[in-house]
Order: C-alpha cells, then sequence, then structure tokens
C-alpha cells in the first residue's frame, strides 16, 4: 500500500515538473517579448526592418522567419524523394538482406551525428564544393544551407518511415501478390496507402527537426538579415538570430531575439499540429 | 481551473526566481584566498588569458575569464555576477546611468582591428577612406575594379567578387571599426552609423572573431574586419590603410601605440580611432575593464573587493603590461597608465580608499 503511493506521487511529482517547465518557459518567452510587441505591435510580425544601431533601433522577424521557413522547405523538397526511396529499399524491397540492414544502420548512424560537424563539413566541403560548381561565388546561403538541412533530416524521415513500411501487415500483402499483383503495384496499392499517415508524420517530424536547427545553419547561410530573393542569396534563420545575438543584446533587442524565439516555438507548435490533424484524417 | 492556477502560480515562481538569482554567496571571508570571476569582450582575450594565468602562478589568486562578449560583460556587471567586467567600447552615459550604482573605466591595453583579405598570391595592398567606403558600402564589388589599381599599381587583382564578411554577433570590433567608418565616410555614418551591430549594407555574417578570420581564410576574395592578434595567429593578409595625416600604415605595435599620443580624458574615456598622429594605425582602440566605483554591495567582502583592486592596479603595472606585445597587443602609454592609478584609488569599500 505504502509502495503504491510512493509511486503514485513520484509519477504525480515528475510529470508535474514538466508541465511546470513547459508553462515556465512560455510564460518567461512571453513576459520577455512583451516590450517588442509594445513597441512595434503585431508589426513586428510582417516588418522586414533589422536595425539595431543606438537611437534608430527598429526590429522586425519576417527575414528570419522566411530564412527559417524557406531553408526547411527546401530541405524537405531534396529530402522527401531520398528518404521516400531508401525506407522503401530498406523496408520493403530488400528487407532483411545484410546490406539493407547495414543501410538502416549507416542512416541511423548519420541520425547520432552532432550538427555543429554537419556544419564544419558543410563549411570546408560542401560550400567549396558549391564555388567550384560555380553556383554561387562564395557559397554560403539559402541554398547550401536548405542540402545540408536536407542531409540532417534525412535519416530522421528515412527511419521512421522504414519502422512504418515494415508494420504494415504480411497478409495484406500476400493478399495482393496472391491476385496477381506486380511488386511495384503492391507498394503502389498496398504498401504506400495502409503506411501513408506514418510515412506523413515522418516528414512533419523532420520538418519540425529543420525548422529548430541552429548551428549548421549558422555556419552556412551567410547571416544576413534580409529576405532571400534567390535560391544563392545568403538569409539567417530565426534560431541562427538568436543564436549569434544574444550575447551582446540588451534592452529592446533582447526582447526582439526572445519574441523570435516565440514565433518559432510557435511556428514549431502549429507544424505540429497541422501534421496531427493531417494524420488523425488520413488515418 | 483551481489547479491549473496552481499551475501558473508556480511557474511564475521559477521564472522569477530565475531572475533574482544575484550572487548572494560572494562573501569570501578574509581567511580563504579570494577568487576572481569577470566576463566580457573577445577582443583583448588573447591577452588576458595569457596575463590572469601569470597573475594566478605569481600571486596564487585564481583569476576566470568569461569571454561572452562585451554586452554580456556589461550585463553580468549590472547583474553582480562578477567581479569586474570588460568592454571594447565605453559606456554612453546613458547606459552609465542604466546600472545599479557608479561605475568607473580601466583602459587594459591597446588593440587594432585590421582589414583583413584573402587574395592569393597578393601580399599587401593599400587601401584610402574612399575605398574603404566604397567597398563596405557595396559600391565596389570586384577585385578588379579601376579605383582599386588606381590605389595599388604594380599589383595584378583577379577578376573576382568581393565577399563582405562582417560579424553576426554584436561586438566590440565592430565598434572600433564602425566608429572609424563613421569618422572617415559622411555616407556611412548617415546610412550605417556605429554600433557594436549596425544594419549592414552588404556581406555575410560570421560569429566572433575567430569566426570571421576562418570565413575569410576559407574564402578566395573575401575581406572583413577582425582583431588584430587573430590576423597575425592566422597568417590572414591585411591592407595599409590611410591615416588622418594621409600616410598608409601597417597595423603594428609601434603605429597602434601612436594612436593614444593625443589628450586622454580623466575617466579615459575616449576613441582612438582616425588620430592625428602621422605614424598612427587608424583603427585602434583601448579596451577597457568596468567595475563599480562603490565596492561594497550584495555582501562583498573587504578582501574580494581588496583583491580585485591590487589585480588591477597590477594589470595595468609594468609586469603585465609587459606581456601585450607578446600577442600583439600595444601597451597602455604613461599617461594612460597615470590616470588609470588615479581611478583606481578613487575606487572605495564603505567609502573609504582601498588601495594605501
Amino acid at each position: 500500500m505504502n509502495s503504491e503511493k510512493i509511486t503514485k506521487g513520484v509519477l504525480l511529482v515528475a510529470s508535474f515538473l514538466i508541465l511546470i517547465i513547459t508553462c515556465g518557459m512560455i510564460l518567461s518567452l512571453v513576459s520577455g517579448s512583451i516590450p517588442v510587441f509594445n513597441e512595434f505591435g503585431f508589426k513586428f510580425i510582417i516588418s522586414t526592418a533589422w536595425n539595431p544601431t543606438e537611437d534608430k533601433e527598429n526590429y522586425g522577424a519576417l527575414p528570419f522567419i522566411a530564412g527559417t521557413v524557406i531553408t526547411s522547405l527546401l530541405a524537405l523538397i531534396i529530402c522527401l524523394p531520398m528518404a521516400f526511396s531508401t525506407s522503401l529499399f530498406i523496408g520493403e524491397y530488400f528487407r532483411g538482406k545484410w546490406y539493407s540492414k547495414a543501410l538502416g544502420t549507416m542512416v541511423d548512424l548519420l541520425a547520432g551525428i552532432p550538427s555543429i560537424v554537419y556544419g564544419l563539413w558543410g563549411f570546408y566541403v560542401l560550400r567549396p564544393f558549391i564555388v567550384d560548381l560555380g553556383l554561387s561565388s562564395q557559397g554560403y546561403g539559402i541554398f547550401t544551407s536548405g542540402l545540408i538541412l536536407a542531409i540532417m533530416i534525412i535519416p530522421y524521415a528515412t527511419s521512421i518511415s522504414t519502422e512504418i513500411i515494415t508494420m504494415v501487415p504480411n497478409d495484406l500483402k500476400e493478399a495482393a501478390y496472391s491476385l496477381g499483383a506486380t511488386r511495384f503495384e503492391v507498394i503502389k496499392s498496398v504498401v504506400v496507402p495502409s503506411a501513408r499517415s506514418g510515412i506523413f508524420a515522418s516528414y512533419i517530424l523532420a520538418f519540425g527537426r529543420a525548422l529548430g536547427e541552429t548551428m549548421a545553419v549558422t555556419m552556412l547561410i551567410g547571416n544576413t538579415n534580409i529576405i532571400p530573393t534567390g535560391l544563392f542569396d545568403t538569409g539567417n534563420t530565426m534560431a541562427s538570430v538568436i543564436a549569434n545575438q544574444f550575447g551582446e543584446a540588451e534592452g529592446l533587442k533582447l526582447s526582439a531575439l526572445i519574441a523570435i524565439g516565440l514565433l518559432l516555438f510557435l511556428i514549431t507548435g502549429l507544424i505540429n499540429a497541422i501534421g496531427k490533424f493531417i494524420i488523425k484524417k488520413f488515418a | 481551473m483551481k489547479q491549473f492556477l496552481i499551475i501558473l502560480v508556480a511557474a511564475f515562481m521559477i521564472t522569477s526566481c530565475a531572475n533574482n538569482n544575484q550572487s548572494s554567496e560572494k562573501s569570501g571571508s578574509s581567511s580563504k584566498k579570494v577568487s576572481l570571476t569577470a566576463a566580457g569582450a573577445t577582443f583583448p582575450m588573447p591577452y588576458y588569458n595569457l596575463v590572469f594565468k601569470k597573475y594566478t602562478k605569481s600571486q596564487g589568486t585564481l583569476v576566470t575569464y568569461g569571454g561572452i562578449g562585451s554586452g554580456g560583460g556589461i550585463r553580468s556587471l549590472k547583474d553582480r555576477v562578477v567581479d569586474f567586467g570588460a568592454s571594447d567600447a565605453f559606456l554612453s552615459d546613458k547606459k552609465i546611468a542604466d546600472l545599479p550604482a557608479p561605475i568607473v573605466h580601466i583602459p587594459t591595453c591597446l588593440g587594432a582591428v585590421v582589414i583583413a583579405y584573402n587574395l592569393p598570391g597578393i601580399e599587401s595592398i593599400q587601401l584610402s577612406n574612399e575605398l574603404l567606403e566604397a567597398i563596405f558600402m557595396g559600391k565596389v564589388t570586384k577585385w578588379n575594379d579601376a579605383k582599386i589599381k588606381a590605389e595599388n599599381p604594380g599589383i595584378k587583382f583577379p577578376d573576382l567578387d568581393i565577399t563582405f564578411v562582417h560579424r553576426s554577433d554584436g561586438s566590440g570590433t565592430t565598434y572600433i571599426f564602425s566608429d572609424y567608418m563613421s569618422k572617415i565616410s559622411a555616407k556611412w555614418e548617415a546610412e550605417v552609423g556605429k554600433g557594436k551591430s549596425l544594419k549592414w549594407p552588404i556581406g555575410i555574417g560570421a560569429k566572433g572573431n575567430p569566426g570571421v578570420a576562418g570565413t575569410i581564410k576559407q574564402t578566395v576574395g573575401a575581406i572583413g574586419y577582425i582583431g588584430s592578434e587573430y590576423a597575425f595567429a592566422q597568417k590572414i593578409n591585411y591592407a595599409k590603410v590611410k591615416n588622418s595625416s594621409g600616410n598608409f600604415i601597417e597595423p603594428s605595435i609601434e603605429s597602434i601605440s601612436a594612436s593614444a599620443k593625443g589628450e586622454i580624458p580623466a575617466d579615459t574615456r575616449v576613441m582612438l580611432t582616425n588620430s592625428s598622429d602621422p605614424n598612427a594605425y587608424p583603427i585602434s582602440g583601448f579596451t577597457w575593464i568596468i567595475l563599480y566605483k562603490e565596492q561594497k554591495y550584495d555582501g562583498r567582502s573587504l578582501a574580494q573587493a581588496k583583491g580585485t583592486l591590487e589585480f588591477l592596479n597590477w594589470l595595468i603595472d609594468k609586469e603585465a603590461q609587459a606581456v601585450a606585445p607578446q600577442v600583439n597587443y600595444a601597451p597602455l602609454p604613461a599617461k594612460a597608465v597615470e590616470l588609470s592609478k588615479q581611478i583606481l584609488a578613487s575606487v572605495t569599500y564603505d567609502g573609504k580608499p582601498i588601495l594605501k
């Protein structure tokens, strides 16, 4: 009886603590961003200004929102075909073969690499390569960041999709085969439709990770506080501007950075909510 | 609803605790050895690392320094979590008024901001004020521009885009650089101005002096400004800059020292950029340590205050200053040392001067 109570107590405290921490975080984000919203109102979200010079202070979050969304979308677009093919390769076509096991391990390994290492590789290898290709004169920008982000999120999308694809009941597939379906037809009309919501969820998760990624992007995006107009333009993301500028920030600027943090939090929350909604609808 | 309120209150308590955690255990008793904590600018960090270690070795007083940026240093001082802060830009009257108590500035050494570039095979270029304005404001975008060629006869410039690399974080280095740019270019002053972080007309950003140095080193055609030590240490080429007397000057210990030959105000708050001395490198500046004038706050012990003052007094003296040139900073001129000693003598504990 006593142990029963203790267990209950521990569980209660642990879960409430998480709740309190989350509420506390939201609260401090909101209270920290009040000054900037007082000063600029909701124009802060759609303004492209970013001028930290004394007496001319003017802040807007749009360049960073744009940078974040564009790089993450680019990453998702590049990641989609690769992750989808790889998960089919591992989870369906060559399931259980030694080489697909090896490939699966590689993908998981890729997920374990810290983001700073991706950044270093991007800075010293990928960026000069893009310069050599003649795509851009210095190699920094939206495209390079999107590419590195894509490589970073592929393992997330792949391993979850693979998991889901292997979970498609064998009875269903065998039934399709016995009706004379080819391998491609089984994938098209049995595997993909029944794994649809899970696969979709994996992309949402990957997208969410791309949104918040900081270090590797900071090293490659060029950190220019403008809305990028081309694929090879430099820009900045929400996470990156916070990481770069919080050290020296004070007053209104600090508040602007906290407000960007709050917006990032809201955007990620929104993406997750949309994902959940779509999964529910399809499932 | 009631439960929700409890959560809200608890959450509020946690966040408000976070805002009030001013260190209350700063009262190291006199029996224990004092240890000093400081935080701030990264620009003088190579010097501070060396000289603080030296002090710890000779005096046994541990001095820890966090290179978190000038703004961070001032914020830490404001929160009273450090014994002193460090900054490359002096505090304006308005910023001083924001702090809870009066403070004093102590210059510790002189540093230069160099215009570093990456052009393989071209070891030395010279840049006039007009060219600096044109390059950093995006009017000249190619290395083989006629204007650059005209000022550097005999050098064959490649047909390359100029990539301007600036700081993406706020920085005292940026402050010195932009202060100089504002002095030499009315256009820069009107459109960009000076500050620790700016609204950049062009260029890409990299974090910290090491970040900018690394980016320049990795990017052919790049140009940017960095603390001199970072350029010297990484063997990055840098330009000669034209000073107010019209001479092209290379940054060196001598030319940096020359920039401090003019008048220094009693509180040492002066920018040394664009010095009138004919031999001065024009993008030079003091870097300061900032501390409270009245050292009795937050239950600080007399021993702690004394330890701080003795250390600072040592820092501006010959032994420590002799270390500066080893890492390419210029030692303080005699005038600045004299002023600093006067300022340190005016620092009090409970109204009484600390240093005898």
